[in-house]
């Protein structure tokens, strides 16, 4: 860059900067009026001239929101449904993908077809035959009755991501160490499986965060006293009103952990989604 | 990586291929045409489960539609007994169905273009921005991303409260403004814009993403030829960096398109379990109709009609995915 132009460049820099942290603030805003209004002293919450910045830091709506319903139950419950979830998907989905992804036979371009279609389907649309066939099955207000709904969505989800992963091992690994004397079986185990255990973690992380997340089957499917973590969220607001400092303290509890997950998977996540977008 | 994922191996390589694989066709041949049975079998428990879980409800959607089915025949006192297309003729022949198919579209388009609109821009500020603003943007990207649906929804029915909120609170320090006590969800338009703002925020991060890992891969050579051409900015930007995005664009649009389209919990949340007559969208129609009104088969023909009305959606998705799961 020669001399005489930089006072332009880095005066149009100066500018983009600036628009830059208009987006950051506003994408960030409701994040930070959550966790503002979570610590802040109740009465202050419902000031009708409200400080923009924290006005002290309590920790009374945490106590507060712990007392709402039972918040540990529901949290138990998520993560018994979750981590179930998450196991047989994997292990499922695991040998589905494998199936898709490493054989030549007849029929697979249907069932890849299939798999990507069904992920399309609207859950709010199967809300109706689910809660019959639950229904049916005597398994309506039971974990393992929403466990078995979840596999609706997780379950494509897996097939679809691990296969992602799995195109991606060159074959020629595997085919190196059958050449070497392995079976296929311990080709898989020693080669590939090593090398997929990234994206099976990316993967199990994000379909946990999916089921946890998950908000209509939990609330048609469970009654008040088996909900689920994300219909405990709607305790708060009573025929007397919203508590809503109480409230926000709630979601920073439910939020924070979820957010830490995605963190620590999304760069991996997205990177698999877009992979092959552009050289097509 | 295309030899591994084509079914065909007498298939004639695309143009721009890795070099070809060091071991030749037959040993990959004999060991894939013996055994059939080895993928299918590996395949069977998800198809099972999946059959389970989604064929047979998907298939009981389709039946159901055709049935009378209310509270006597959930309880087992009646037969439930087909119809033919009353469901449908009924819930067609309903002016609040087209209304509300009306405001379903309008509401998803909205979503989808300023998502899509917002998020392109955003994806190119970060672009011309310092490293120190980027690394904040995105991390409000993905604070916002990785939101639960839920929490984000109840963070906003608390921004946008009538008394409290600090969105009528902010207003209202304009001059001349006084919203403290507005109820941005006394009228349906005006509410159903809030939602789409808590939809767009939560929607842009992952365009945002897609996009910005989609922009490093224009070729910097390309838009500087472009601007010896004499483009401007705007032109480099239509004709350079748009077309090679497209297969991302269009991905994006679509997955916008059907995830907009199936909007519940934010409406469902927003007006406490019971959206007003001015909020239904097909999603929250389709469930009111089975779960408040009881007709389990007209809520499942409207979700049916739901479900056409995207297949078009889908398609293209469709097509697009397969496109690129040839070149991988």
């Amino acid at each position: 860059m020669s001399t005489a132009g930089v006072s332009g460049p880095r005066r149009s820099k100066l500018g983009w900067n600036l628009l830059g942290l208009l987006v950051f603030v506003t994408a960030g805003f409701p994040v930070y009026w959550m966790l503002n209004t979570a610590f802040k002293p109740a009465k202050d919450a419902i000031d009708p001239d409200p400080s923009l910045l924290p006005t002290g830091v309590t920790l009374s709506n945490f106590s507060r929101a712990l007392d709402i319903a039972d918040f540990w139950g529901s949290v138990g419950r998520s993560l018994i449904v979750s981590l179930a979830v998450v196991v047989i998907g994997i292990v499922v989905g695991m040998l589905a993908a494998l199936a898709i992804s490493r054989f030549a036979f007849r029929g697979r371009k249907v069932v890849i077809v299939g798999i990507l279609a069904v992920q399309m389907v609207p859950l709010v649309a199967m809300i109706i035959p689910v809660f019959l066939l639950l229904n049916d099955l005597g398994q309506y207000d039971r974990l393992t009755g929403l466990i078995l709904t979840y596999l609706t969505f997780i379950l494509p989800f897996t097939v679809w991501t691990l296969r992602g992963f799995i195109v991606n091992i060159p074959r020629e690994l595997e085919e190196a160490a059958m050449v070497d004397g392995c079976s296929r079986t311990t080709a898989f185990l020693r080669v590939v499986f090593p090398l997929l255990a990234p994206g099976m973690v990316a993967t199990s992380v994000y379909g946990f965060i999916q089921a946890w997340n998950e908000y209509l089957y939990a609330l048609m499917l469970m009654s008040q006293q088996n909900q689920t973590a994300t219909v405990w969220l709607g305790n708060f607001t009573t025929k007397h009103g919203t508590e809503y400092a109480p409230m926000m303290a709630g979601s920073t509890m439910m939020a924070v952990p979820i957010v830490v997950l995605f963190l620590l998977v999304q760069r991996k996540m997205a990177a698999g989604l877009t992979a092959g977008a552009v050289k097509g | 990586m295309s030899a591994a994922d084509t079914t065909t191996p007498i298939k004639v390589p695309p143009p721009r291929q890795a070099p070809p694989p060091t071991v030749p066709e037959s040993p990959r041949r004999k060991r894939t045409s013996g055994g059939a049975a080895v993928p299918w079998a590996l395949l069977a428990p998800c198809l099972l489960i999946l059959a389970l879980v989604l064929g047979y409800p998907l298939g009981r959607l389709v039946t159901l539609s055709f049935q009378e089915f209310g509270q006597s025949q959930l309880w087992g006192f009646k037969p439930a007994e087909s119809v033919g297309f009353d469901n449908f003729a009924e819930v067609l022949g309903d002016g609040e169905f087209w209304a509300v198919v009306v405001r379903t579209v309008v509401f998803a388009a909205a979503c989808v273009i300023f998502t899509m609109v917002i998020g392109m821009l955003i994806a190119l500020l970060l672009q011309r921005v310092s490293g120190w603003v980027k690394t904040l943007i995105n991390i409000a990207l993905v604070a916002s991303w990785g939101m639960p649906i839920i929490v984000a929804t109840t963070v906003f029915k608390w921004l946008f409260d009538s008394d409290y909120g600090i969105f009528n609170a902010l207003l209202s320090k304009l001059p001349g403004v006084d919203m403290i006590g507005h109820n941005w969800f006394a009228s349906g338009p005006e509410g159903l814009a809030v939602i789409t703002l808590l939809v767009v925020w939560g929607a842009v991060p992952f365009v945002v993403i897609t996009l910005s890992a989609g922009l490093t891969q224009v070729p910097k050579e390309l838009e500087e030829a472009a601007r010896l051409d004499g483009a401007g900015a705007w032109g480099v930007f239509r004709y350079v960096t748009l077309p090679i995005l497209k297969p991302i664009i269009v991905m994006l649009t679509t997955l916008s398109v059907i995830w907009d389209m199936g909007v519940f919990p934010q409406v469902f949340v927003m007006r406490g379990g019971h959206p007003e007559a001015e909020f239904q969208l097909l999603t929250t129609y389709s469930y009111n109709k089975a779960f408040v009104v009881n007709d389990y088969a007209q809520g499942s023909a409207i979700a049916l009609l739901t479900v056409v009305l995207l297949l078009g959606v889908i398609g293209v998705y469709m097509r697009q995915m397969l496109k690129i799961g040839e070149v991988e």
